[in-house]
């Protein structure tokens, strides 16, 4: 086996697209499972049954099936219904919903870490639901788990290459599409991994360093 | 009730424990039992406070007297009876002669005269202390942001804390964490302010800083109070009404010079000698 570094230079267009698709996936995908996942933990603590028994029943089912499993439904079986996004979309969507069900647990255990005299105070100060939530509880809550939800960004990184499965050309779609060209799987397969390492080895620091700073 | 009630502090009362108020029952408790599994806490409890007086509750722990100030707050709700505050059932509600447990919008209007002090002060801490103090008057009574803050101003003169406004809780002591639950719950302007062994937590040295500015609120204001506590000196000073409480009944209510010099009953005499 040897190594070509021309290969490397062929690949580089290839994966700077691919470098983007990657983090547009994160970014997105992590947005929607820090919104959907605060929703989910909201809705789990309801006092209606009709909200939190659905809610729970979806995430569970979520939370324990594949994520590979779960792309390929929503990219094969919803356009059974007419329902079609593009692979990318699908990915993100995909990534987004899947990690969710795990925001919502670390949401759920930062709400219940909130002691229980704060909630005594906000009763006492006959605070209305929406500040006793934003003003006061959530603002505690997501302070403390801000490393733990940092934690599923780079778990989340790692899982990304499943979406090159439906089709969408993250960095491991695009070393295996150039590989399929000109059979030189070595660089550019090596290329990505080290490229993983260098965005989530930082991640992994800046989450330290945050977790420094907000969690007394 | 309205929201601006004028228990301003600076209103003054006469300090022979008879407030310039006109002393009807502000808060009634109607045959009130409370339980926690099998165990009463409170056993068919009748008592009222007058407007403006300070009352003290003692007693051994386990007794029933935080419960009180918790049932209150609504923060526990009791088995059986009713409680009424400046009229209003707290925990029913009327409808058409027939008593039904109160909805949480309901509860909170009436609650809306009942500010308390906790043990363990209860601050916000993602808030400065400015904001602890403006955040329930700027969104529950609807008060400008800048008259919010001159009220908190204000009270934070009066708690003698000026000078930290715009630091955490985090960076205070505990008496001095204490001080601003105090002002937070005067910045309510409450009819009634429940002191729930509010210095319990502190460290000895701090303990008097808070009950120096809790007797300058009681000397200078009508505000009814409710106070448990284990400072019987502070209780003598304060208190208009002392009420001895064992096993979830009031075994021996008086003036405080009566209780304390002179109690009728065998157990508050040994409650006493055990604490004083």
């Amino acid at each position: 086996m040897t190594w070509d570094w021309s290969a490397v230079g062929d690949f580089m267009p290839r994966f700077w697209d691919g470098v983007l698709v990657t983090l547009q996936a994160l970014v997105l995908g992590s947005l929607i499972a820090f919104a959907l996942g605060l929703v989910w933990a909201l809705a789990q603590r309801s006092t209606l049954r009709v909200v939190r028994w659905p809610v729970t029943a979806v995430t569970e089912f979520i939370r324990n099936t594949p994520l590979l499993v779960q792309l390929f439904f929503l990219y094969f079986v919803l356009p059974e219904w007419n329902i079609t996004f593009s692979a990318l979309t699908t990915g993100i969507v995909g990534l987004g919903l899947h990690y969710s069900t795990y925001t919502a647990e670390v949401y759920r255990a930062g709400i219940d870490g909130v002691p229980e005299g704060q909630w005594e105070a906000c009763t006492a100060l006959s605070l209305p639901r929406t500040r006793v939530w934003g003003a006061v509880i959530l603002p505690q809550a997501i302070r403390r788990v801000v490393p733990a939800l940092g934690n599923y960004v780079i778990a989340m990184l790692k899982d990304s290459p499943m979406i090159a499965t439906i089709g969408a050309l993250e960095l491991l779609g695009q070393a295996r599409q150039f590989s399929a060209v000109t059979f030189q799987p070595t660089e550019p397969i090596t290329v990505i991994g080290v490229a993983f390492i260098l965005i989530a080895y930082p991640a992994s620091l800046l989450m330290r360093a945050l977790e420094r700073r907000l969690v007394r | 009730m309205s929201a601006e009630t004028p228990n301003t502090p600076g209103t003054t009362t006469n300090e022979a424990g008879n407030p310039a108020v006109d002393g009807s029952e502000l808060i009634k408790f109607d045959n009130v039992t409370k339980r926690f599994g099998s165990n009463v806490v409170l056993d068919n409890l009748c008592f009222d406070v007058a407007s403006g007086k300070h009352v003290t509750l003692i007693g051994p722990s386990g007794s029933g007297k935080t419960t009180i100030l918790r049932l209150l707050m609504t923060l526990v709700k009791p088995d059986e009876g009713t409680i009424k505050v400046a009229g209003d059932y707290l925990t029913h509600e009327d409808r058409g002669g027939k008593l039904v447990p109160a909805s949480e919008r309901y509860s909170r209007e009436v609650r809306k005269n009942i500010g308390m002090v906790f043990q363990q002060f209860n601050l916000f801490p993602n808030m400065k202390v400015l904001r602890n103090i403006t955040e329930a008057p700027v969104h529950v009574l609807g008060l400008q942001k800048d008259e919010a803050e001159q009220r908190a101003r204000e009270l934070l003169e009066l708690v003698g804390l000026t000078e930290h406004i715009d630091k955490y809780p985090s960076q205070l002591s505990g008496g001095q964490q204490q001080r601003v639950a105090i002002a937070r719950a005067l910045a309510m302007r409450p009819q009634v302010l429940l002191l729930d062994e509010v210095t319990s937590a502190l460290d000895p040295e701090l303990v008097a800083g808070v009950l120096d500015v809790l007797r300058d609120i009681a000397h200078t204001t009508d505000i009814t109070m409710l106070c448990v506590t284990h400072e019987m000196n502070f209780a003598r000073d304060i208190s208009d009404d002392v009420l001895m409480f064992d096993a979830g009944r009031v075994i021996e209510s008086g003036a405080p010079e009566k209780i304390f010099s002179d109690p009728e009953h065998e157990r508050t005499r040994e409650f006493l000698s055990a604490v004083l």
